[in-house]
């Protein structure tokens, strides 16, 4: 318990406010970097999933790429691309590695809610006369947001904490401390740094939770009968 | 059926484990080596070294040269880290270990102040158990440094730090994370050297941030192979902002006398230049230790 009074301590102490890592810059890059990723990643994921999932074709692939993505070491990835694109352009070749973490999630999420939607409700789309898109974006789209808003919330738990890694490489971030405590063996401040990363982690899981039923369309729940449930 | 399957998988089971204890021989330990675990047959000289490539080679090195003295030789390799081998150090079951005074006396004295490499062979010597006997050392090291390219070093006349004071424009310096707080990083500078230096954690990185110009000053371990492939110029410490670390054989008190002549003359020849041509044969031409020590000791003339 005397280390986490001491991390406590290290976290909530003025001199984090000053000096060459500030908490409140750490915790905006690395709020940043998770951004800037998980945008990149949903507007490559998300056409993707929604075109597997309105055509029905291409889901094996899908689930293959992103099978090996998730099994790639992010660590490694970040030091191999820094290294081929250059130092200086440290920034970009991160976000190359949280983009490939971010885009599994994603598009699982965007396909699984189109998969999720009950068939007849997409047939009496069609019935009704819709064409294909706007099956996709009036039936499709709505009802299948609330999984994709929980892959985008799966991303983004993974990217906040892989952003840790940045540190590595130069790039700022809460992993910074993390990084420097493990080196210089204060773990009052590795605890204080992990602490960090773990509330910020929360809290967005936090707001995308409600995000999550925010998305839920509101008709769903007036559903009373499912057409071939007898 | 379901208990009838259970037991006799335990039956096949207890079965299998009876016939594996009729492979064992009676005796478990009759494969090992005569010697016993404390001392080696008494005129072989046991070697080793830390599982380090560049330590791998040194420790060769010395091997081939008791070997041409005319000494049995059995070397152990890639011990591991210093709490892996010094105990085995310490006992005599490995007598002869190439280290590095400054961190071998950190290891035994953390609080040491000694930082030139007199000083801190000094204080090693004090600070060893009275097993070990520390032999001559060598010039060649591998420590931290302030390393510039040398491009940059020509431009701005550079061989030692304090020329750095003399460099118009701003200097920053690159290495790990922690060197932001080690009393050798930007502190340290300031208060030994009077250079304000800014700091980038470059890390892993560090050799190529020296060359994109990103940093100016990179902390560059002195046996780095890259300060030959990549020419970069460790700079001058004439003010001992650094400890130490110069290649040191360790060896047990009561085998010094034998080996001390064929360490010492190899020592003698070991400057830094030479400690980085072979990593750069290991790294570069993929060259194997053996290969290297020996074609190394041939041209020093050391060959038996």
């Amino acid at each position: 318990m005397n280390l986490v009074a001491d991390a406590l301590a290290w976290l909530f102490s003025p001199e984090r406010l000053s000096g060459s890592h500030p908490l409140p810059e750490a915790i905006a890059a690395h709020l940043a970097y998770t951004a800037i990723a998980v945008v990149i990643a949903a507007a490559v994921a998300i056409p993707a999933g929604w075109a597997i999932g309105h055509t029905g074709r291409g889901r094996e692939i899908a689930v293959a790429v992103s099978g090996a993505a998730r099994a790639l070491p992010s660590f490694g990835l970040i030091l191999l691309l820094v290294l081929l694109i250059g130092v200086l352009r440290a920034p970009i070749a991160a976000t190359i590695a949280f983009v490939i973490l971010a885009i599994p999630s994603i598009l699982a999420g965007a396909y699984a809610g189109i998969d999720a939607i009950d068939r007849a409700t997409i047939d009496a789309g069609y019935a009704m006369g819709m064409t294909g898109w706007q099956v996709l974006w009036r039936i499709e789209a709505p009802l299948g947001l609330s999984l994709l808003v929980g892959g985008l919330r799966s991303a983004v738990l993974q990217v906040v904490a892989t952003v840790t890694l940045a540190a590595y490489v130069n790039l700022g971030g809460l992993g910074y401390d993390i990084l420097q405590g493990i080196q210089l063996r204060r773990f009052d401040q590795v605890l204080g740094g992990a602490i960090a990363v773990a509330v910020l982690a929360l809290v967005l899981d936090g707001a995308f939770a409600l995000a999550q039923r925010a998305a839920r369309p509101r008709g769903i729940g007036r559903v009373r009968n499912v057409v071939g449930a007898e | 059926m379901k208990t009838r399957t259970a037991l006799s998988s335990l039956a096949g089971v207890a079965a299998l484990a009876l016939a594996l204890t009729a492979c064992g021989s009676s005796d478990p330990l009759a494969d090992e080596p005569t010697e016993d675990a404390d001392q080696p047959a008494s005129d072989t000289i046991v070697v080793g070294s830390q599982a380090y490539a560049s330590n791998e080679i040194i420790a060769e090195v010395y091997a081939q040269a008791l070997e041409n003295a005319g000494l049995t030789v059995e070397r152990q390799f890639s011990i591991g880290q210093r709490d892996a081998y010094l105990p085995s150090l310490e006992s005599g079951e490995v007598q002869v270990f190439p280290e590095y005074t400054g961190n071998l006396l950190q290891f035994f004295d953390e609080d040491t102040e000694a930082r030139a490499s007199d000083d801190v062979y000094a204080a090693l010597q004090d600070a060893l158990p009275d097993t070990l006997t520390a032999l001559d050392y060598a010039e060649a090291t591998d420590q931290d440094s302030y390393t510039v390219t040398a491009a940059f070093a020509e431009e701005n006349d550079l061989v030692t730090i304090e020329d750095l004071a003399n460099v118009d424009g701003e200097l920053v310096l690159g290495g790990p994370a922690e060197l932001e707080e080690r009393p050798y990083g930007p502190i340290g500078a300031e208060s030994v050297y009077g250079l304000d230096l800014g700091f980038e954690a470059t890390g892993d990185t560090t050799v190529e941030a020296l060359q994109a110009g990103q940093i100016q000053i990179g902390n560059v371990f002195t046996a780095d192979p890259r300060i030959a492939t990549e020419d970069l110029v460790p700079l001058e410490d004439t003010k001992a902002l650094f400890l130490a670390s110069n290649v040191v054989p360790i060896v047990s008190s009561d085998v010094a006398d034998e080996v001390a002549d064929s360490l010492n003359a190899v020592s003698a020849k070991l400057t830094p230049d030479e400690l980085i041509a072979m990593n750069v044969a290991n790294t570069e031409d993929a060259q194997q230790p053996d290969e290297i020590a020996s074609a190394w000791l041939a041209d020093q003339g050391l060959a038996g």
